[in-house]
């Protein structure tokens, strides 16, 4: 007897750890997208590049960005599933129309910018294998056109999901170059500053900080949970979702800068791209897993970059804004996507643009929204009239106030830095 | 013919009359802030509108220094 309900209590705990599961993987998705999509085609370089420059001795910063990206996109998970509205909605809502117009025109301008940020590196990655750039963005566009017309957000979200799958190619990578565990360790848990605490290190600090927390993830995020239907209910389970992201985020990354510090250490890498063709010429086979995982970075930048524009435009202007809705039902929020998709491809493929300033430009940009989004979102989440207690605790402002100002502070140097470049030398 | 491009006139015209309406009626909706404004928001906001006006003012000498 005893033994048959000590069996029934294992198998009732059993069920219950599957059906938390089965719930869980109903709504994951928006933690886990947005974080994989933040290691965009942008995101890859500054970890290769960073791998080449410093060999495994940035992992230290890298493990620390684990936090500092939950914290800021955990905040979104309650404000959309609290207030139902997403974050551009829920500025112009808090407060007025000057800072609504203002982060909603910027947002624009950031994602279009990041956009075209997008299709130069999947370009450059299918350029290895020798694809014209034109028949990249095509495809490119097609591709995504297929994915938010068939009509359902869950549908977009389990396509997406395979992309994300993709994002982890950098991880197999990373085994077929035999990396000495015992140096990883080594040099890359323990904090060090490596050549000491100059121009260059400080430069890479910011540009891989800049790269953990983008504007579009702030409001892609809030959108995706209040396109999803999530409820207060399920704050713990977007949560996890949201750690989760912020794990492999993380784990990519880290896995980034061991494949180039193994092989491409003491080379100074300006492109992923560039990584991919030097790989080529020694380790075909590992060259083509990091050209694929550039093209797949973004592609899933993008995917989620376009949507954070057509979301954030359709919420401000009242029109249909949701992936469940067909294209007769939404017409201007599909018109938006298309038409920042189809333009910031279409930059790529104009003879002479200028490509480089674009990408410099970003980053000058991102900052003059950066800071005002991040700010609003704690603000908001302080708002105890519409986030009754699910408002910030006194210890999650001194958290997030804390990550916040040093993003605040080292992306706006980043940005300095990239228009001065000669200031921190 | 005339007819028809004065007619496709008005249409672009009625369409951006029609855009504007919406910016207005977004602008009224908004038109009060629903944040209670407390020092900390007060102060926050200022600091943000000091932030990015020098930001403006470092991107605007940026962009005459590169032209002269």
């Amino acid at each position: 007897m005893e033994r048959l309900s000590f069996s029934s209590s294992i198998f009732y705990k059993y069920r219950r750890v599957v059906k938390a599961f089965k719930l869980y993987l109903v709504l994951a998705g928006p933690g886990i997208i947005v974080m994989l999509a933040d290691n965009d085609a942008g995101g890859i370089t500054t970890y290769a590049a960073t791998g080449a420059k410093y060999g495994y001795n940035l992992i230290w910063f890298l493990l620390l960005l684990l936090p500092v990206a939950y914290f800021v996109q955990e905040m979104t998970v309650r404000l959309g599933t609290v207030t139902k509205r997403g974050h551009a909605e829920a500025i112009f809502h808090g407060f007025g129309s000057f800072w609504g117009w203002f982060s909603l025109l910027d947002l624009l301008l950031v994602n279009w910018l990041t956009l075209v940020t997008e299709f130069i590196g999947m370009t450059a990655a299918l350029h290895i294998f020798g694809v014209p750039p034109f028949v990249t963005v095509i495809v490119v566009c097609i591709v995504m056109a297929a994915m938010i017309l068939q009509g359902r957000y869950w549908t977009w979200e389990k396509i997406a999901f395979l992309f994300c799958a993709l994002n982890v190619i950098y991880i197999p990578a990373a085994f077929l170059v035999h990396p000495s565990v015992s140096s990883i360790l080594e040099q890359g848990i323990v904090p060090n500053i490596p050549g000491g605490f100059n121009a260059d290190f400080f430069f890479f600090l910011m540009a891989n900080i800049g790269t953990t927390i983008a504007p579009w993830m702030v409001f892609f995020q809030q959108s995706a949970v209040v396109d999803k239907g999530m409820k207060e209910k399920d704050i713990p389970w977007g949560r996890l979702d949201t750690f989760i992201g912020s794990f492999f985020t993380v784990l990519v990354a880290v896995f980034v800068v061991i494949v180039t510090g193994t092989v491409l250490h003491g080379m100074d890498i300006e492109s992923a791209a560039q990584a991919a063709q030097v790989l080529m010429s020694t380790n075909q086979f590992l060259g083509t897993l990091l050209a694929i995982g550039l093209f797949n970075a973004g592609f899933l930048g993008a995917i989620c970059i376009s949507l954070a524009s057509s979301w954030a435009f359709g919420e401000v202007f009242g029109w249909a804004h949701s992936l469940n809705n067909r294209i007769k039902e939404a017409p201007w929020f599909y018109a938006i996507y298309f038409f920042t998709l189809v333009t910031a491809g279409l930059v790529v493929l104009i003879p002479g643009a200028p490509l480089v300033l674009i990408t410099l430009f970003v980053q000058v940009i991102a900052v003059t929204l950066l800071p005002a989004a991040l700010v609003f979102l704690i603000l908001l989440l302080n708002n105890e009239e519409t986030m009754g207690k699910y408002k910030n605790t006194p210890l999650q402002n001194a958290i997030t106030w804390a990550i916040v100002g040093v993003i605040i502070i080292l992306s706006t140097l980043y940005a300095v830095s990239t228009l001065f470049p000669g200031l921190f030398k | 013919m005339e007819q028809t491009e004065r007619s496709t006139a008005e249409k672009v015209a009625a369409f951006i009359k029609r855009r504007f309406a919406m910016i207005d009626e977004i602008n009224r909706k908004y038109a009060t802030p629903q944040i209670k404004m407390t020092r900390n928001v007060k102060t926050a906001l200022l600091l943000l509108r000091v932030y990015l006006l020098l930001l403006v003012l470092l991107l605007a000498y940026k962009f005459f220094t590169m032209l002269k």
